[in-house]
């Protein structure tokens, strides 16, 4: 490694899933904050071993959700009943029973698209390019290998010494990553 | 000289199970995950599909050039190419709009309904049910939105404001259809795509050539499979199932009100939305399987979409069938018990009158047909359980056709009575549609990935951590301990 470039973080890589859970749990009882576990698919256990909290995106979706239930019963009571009145076989002008079913399609429509677009955007997606991605062994994390980043920016991050802790971690290989 | 052992051979490909609380091996072969990855991704990343592709890929396309024909004919023409006339208004493009979204009904179900009771076996088989389900809802949209006459003013169906200054009818179950579908259609779309990503990754990973690279770099967001995504990930999978339960059973309810909200004897009845929505799941089930059992033979998937799940949906075609069937009897013994004389003429007059053949068509294939699925043979035989698909996709179509057709051919007034045929130009239209789904489903099979690797490895017996005590193998059931620690900001 030169000390020239800047230093994105380590990666390490294991083997199976189980070796990796073992990893992350002694990662963060050692204390580190800035870092990440990537995994072709979910792991159960990995948010506690992790210690990732529980995630605010319910709230977003539920207030979604509503504002969609809120915009339908308004949109009909105005469209049909106050900006151009239509009367229709004696039907009341505004009636709920009649106006539910269009109330629940537009809820589900609005919670549905606050999940998807909240959920990546928490996420900070799209972003097409990450120091990770520099790593050519890191193109099996979609695959069938499982890795660990702790980045350069955590405050407990040593040169020296974060590489003596991940060598102790039993990864099967051992990389710094560029930014 | 010995006798000859007279034991079936044991075939390693046999995971079906008579024992319902042991657990199933899911993923049969021996796989690990570098093979999973390999075997689903290489059908997608093949250069060169075998030559059946190419053939059936022209013939689909020819066959959806002749719809586009069809309607642009439709367009220039006016609605009076179909065969629809007094008394019947609402022809083949009614019967084949509900056909279709009701095949699309399964997809949703398979990954919203079975995601929520946990049950494993939908991973194998749920993005192609997706697929197969935005597809049908493609080849449903085309329908009402042909059928209005002048397609041009289509827009109308929605609060858009025009020059006439009028909006939309909201107490109207046709515009409640416009909300329902398109819902359907947008929250399957967001549903399959956002179950996609990771594999969309995968194939990123594995691009060979600059164009891939660049195509399934775009499209998977820059996943690289973060536990902090994920976290979320399955979050927002888990809330956009629980939306999408209620939502699969809406549409095809919202579907029903179109015919039970009208006066029409044989329409005007409560038992419509529930009896639709069984209907919907038998036949979106049958065209799955229509689907499936040939691809998981041509494309080498017979480790992943094994005999235990052909035989768990044929399982569930065996009870919505009989639903079906029940709601059937249901119709004709209200028709009788009501003791309203339009409506139980209605009944005979589906089963006895002018079209008695396409009725009886109907119950041979929807009711008689499924229950051959009772006997294991049955529903383990390939052969088979394809045959029978194949006889519920007619019956689903010919139940549309009796309950749109009879009901409006023979009304309250005798003299208006009449009979209706289809024209050449709905024939066509109609099997131009099934080119354009098998068109679609060609291309879905060729350029992405059929299988949801990242959730097919999930169930596989390697995936899964218990705690310290128990390394690895207990794969079955979802409790996974693992000591709690204290919750550390991030």
């Amino acid at each position: 490694m030169s000390e020239g470039s800047k230093v994105y973080g380590i990666l390490l890589e294991f083997e199976d899933p189980q070796n990796l859970v073992v990893a992350c749990r002694k990662v963060r009882d050692a204390g580190y904050t800035r870092w990440d576990a990537h995994t072709p698919f979910p792991i159960h256990g990995m948010d506690a071993a992790m210690g990732i909290r529980g995630t605010r995106l319910p709230l977003l979706i539920l207030a979604g959700g509503l504002t969609g239930l809120a915009l339908a019963l308004l949109m009909q009571w105005w469209m049909n009943a106050v900006d151009y009145p239509f009367l229709i076989s004696g039907k009341p002008l505004f009636g709920l029973p009649a106006n539910i079913p269009v109330t629940f399609e537009l809820t589900v429509l609005f919670a549905a698209l606050t999940t998807f677009f909240g959920m990546w955007g928490l996420n900070g997606m799209p972003r097409l390019y990450h120091p990770v991605f520099k790593s050519a062994r890191f193109r099996r994390a979609t695959a069938d290998r499982f890795f660990i980043v702790i980045e350069s920016d955590d405050p407990l991050y040593q040169t020296e010494g974060t590489s003596d802790f991940a060598a102790s971690l039993g990864a099967v290989a051992v990389e710094e990553l560029e930014d | 000289m010995s006798s000859p052992d007279l034991r079936p051979p044991i075939d390693p490909l046999d995971n079906t199970s008579d024992d319902p609380t042991q657990p199933t091996t899911l993923v049969l072969g021996g796989h690990d995950f570098t093979s999973v990855t390999d075997t689903v991704a290489s059908i997608a990343e093949n250069p060169n599909p075998p030559r059946a592709w190419y053939i059936a890929f022209a013939v689909t396309a020819s066959m959806t050039a002749m719809l586009f024909a069809m309607i642009a004919y439709l367009i220039v023409t006016g609605v009076g190419v179909w065969g629809l006339n007094n008394p019947v208004g609402w022809g083949w493009a009614i019967v084949n709009f509900v056909f279709w979204v009701g095949i699309g009904h399964a997809g949703t179900l398979i990954s919203a309904i079975l995601f929520l009771l946990r049950q494993r076996w939908r991973t194998s088989i749920n993005r192609f049910a997706e697929a197969m389900t935005i597809f049908a809802v493609i080849c449903a949209g085309i329908f009402p939105a042909i059928h209005v006459g002048r397609i041009w003013v289509v827009w109308w169906l929605f609060p858009i404001p025009n020059y006439q200054l009028v909006w939309p009818n909201f107490r109207s179950p046709l515009l409640w259809d416009v909300f329902a579908v398109g819902t359907y259609m947008t929250v399957s779309l967001l549903f399959w795509y956002t179950g996609m990503v990771p594999d969309l990754a995968t194939l990123r990973d594995r691009a060979q050539t600059k164009t891939r690279a660049i195509i399934f770099g775009i499209l998977a967001l820059g996943w690289r499979g973060s536990h902090r995504h994920w976290h979320r990930y399955e979050k927002a999978y888990l809330i956009l199932a629980g939306l999408a339960t209620p939502l699969v059973l809406s549409v095809h309810s919202v579907v029903s009100f179109d015919f039970a909200v009208a006066q029409l004897p044989g329409w005007h009845t409560t038992i419509f939305p529930p009896y639709f929505v069984a209907g919907a799941i038998f036949s979106g089930f049958s065209m799955v399987g229509t689907l499936l059992v040939p691809a998981r033979k041509w494309f080498g998937l017979k480790e992943f979409i094994t005999l235990h799940h052909l035989e768990n949906m044929n399982k569930i075609i065996l009870a919505t069938g009989s639903m079906v069937g029940f709601a059937y009897a249901t119709e004709f013994f209200i028709a009788w018990y009501g003791g309203n004389p339009a409506e139980s003429f209605a009944f005979v007059n589906r089963a006895f009158g002018p079209y008695a053949w396409a009725y009886w068509i109907m119950v041979s294939c929807n009711v008689i047909a499924p229950q051959f699925f009772w006997s294991k043979r049955v529903r383990t035989n390939t052969v088979a359980m394809w045959i029978l698909y194949i006889f519920v996709n007619i019956g689903m179509w010919f139940e549309r056709f009796v309950i749109t057709v009879t009901s409006l051919s023979r009304d309250f007034l005798p003299s208006s009575w009449g009979y209706y045929s289809p024209t050449i130009v709905d024939i066509l239209t109609f099997v131009g549609s099934f080119g354009l789904f098998f068109m679609l489903v060609l291309l879905f099979i060729r350029f992405l990935p059929m299988l949801a690797m990242a959730e097919v490895k999930t169930v596989m017996p390697v995936a899964h951590v218990s705690g310290e005590s128990k390394p690895i193998g207990d794969y079955h059931g979802d409790i996974h301990i693992l000591p709690k620690a204290p919750k550390e900001a991030t």
